[in-house]
């Protein structure tokens, strides 16, 4: 456990991210939450419940986060695993010790978090129709052959994490991520998740409008 | 139809523009940058003289009506005005973002040291890293 960092992208999640992080921290000890200049307390809460806090000057988007959360656990030269995951709760840290599982037993350098390998997740037909087709865009341009492109919850090795460079600060990050992966030789498997969609998250989660945004972001990279 | 001359024109032209743009950065497609607007400026001083000038072209690739062909003109020239300035705000924001991260990684190395292993350490020594 003391060799795995989890890198949480902050912006705005004041209400849960305390909670969030000192979940996270019963099992894993080194958490660094990359704020994304929130305009609330999410900093100070997150650094109260122990985690690293990283700030960003400005806002640059997820993306963006989740790259300076890689170059910071980087610097610790005892990290070997490091795992995205989201700031709203959605996320579970049994799901993560079963990727880690996974990833040893099976000698895999990235384990995705997947959706749609079992029935637990509780999506809307839009939601899973658009995140189906997102899927099939990311196989399509990609070398990869996944269930769901994107899951903000990855596990990833510090060999793969130090070859990683995101440069799409927004919303396309996660497709660009599972594309520099597909591009490295390298072993990758899937593991099912569940995504917990509360009231909450689904009030903070992603509009369905950035489908399109996102496939500008790619096409015009 | 004649005009179907200045459609296949313009869309060859709007792709070439575009696949131009996007494939190329560097010292190459900057000269060619220059090159067009000085060729560009000086038309424009050709035709502001001789306004003619626009009919003439126009009849030749079949629009008909100078101002026509004037508007064409300007649609492919605003298409990759945009896209060039759409590829100059991807490059300077991701210098900006470059820039942001160091110094959000540096002041983490000061406020959490040993947490993120030496970075702390290592900024306190002069030069000690890029």
């Amino acid at each position: 456990m003391q060799d795995t960092w989890f890198v949480i992208p902050l912006f705005n999640e004041e209400q849960v991210i305390a909670d969030v992080v000192r979940d996270v921290r019963r099992t894993f000890p080194h958490v660094v939450c990359v704020d994304d200049g929130s305009s609330d307390g999410s900093a100070a809460a997150a650094d109260a419940a122990g985690a690293v806090v990283v700030r960003h000057p400005v806002n640059l988007g997820q993306g963006a986060a989740l790259q300076t959360g890689f170059e910071y656990a980087l610097s610790d030269p005892g990290m070997r695993w490091v795992v995205t995951f989201d700031a709203d709760g959605q996320h579970q840290v049994s799901d993560v010790l079963e990727m880690l599982e996974k990833a040893r037993a099976e000698n895999l350098d990235v384990v995705f978090g997947s959706r749609f390998l079992d029935q637990r997740t509780q999506a809307g037909a839009l939601k899973k129709l658009v995140l189906r087709m997102a899927v099939a865009y990311t196989n399509l341009t990609t070398k990869t052959r996944l269930t769901d492109a994107h899951n903000g919850l990855r596990v990833i090795n510090r060999d793969v994490v130090s070859r990683l460079s995101i440069t799409q600060n927004r919303m396309a990050h996660a497709s660009e991520l599972v594309a520099q992966i597909g591009a490295l030789d390298i072993r990758y498997g899937e593991s099912p998740v569940h995504v917990l969609y509360t009231d909450y998250s689904r009030s903070k989660g992603q509009s369905l409008w950035n489908a399109v945004n996102i496939l500008v972001e790619l096409i015009l990279r | 139809m004649k005009i179907v001359l200045i459609q296949i024109l313009l869309i060859v032209v709007v792709i070439a523009v575009v696949a131009r743009l996007f494939r190329s950065r560097g010292a190459r497609a900057q000269a060619i940058r220059r090159l067009g607007l000085l060729l560009f400026a000086a038309f424009a001083v050709v035709s502001i003289l001789f306004p003619s000038v626009w009919n003439r072209i126009a009849q030749l690739v079949g629009v008909g009506r100078g101002t026509d062909m004037v508007l064409y003109a300007l649609v492919v020239a605003f298409l990759s005005f945009t896209v060039t300035t759409y590829l100059r705000f991807r490059d300077l924001e991701t210098r900006y973002t470059k820039l942001a991260r160091r110094l959000a990684l540096d002041e983490a190395a000061v406020q959490y040291p040993g947490s993120g292993g030496d970075l702390g350490d290592v900024l306190d020594q002069p030069g000690g890293r890029d």
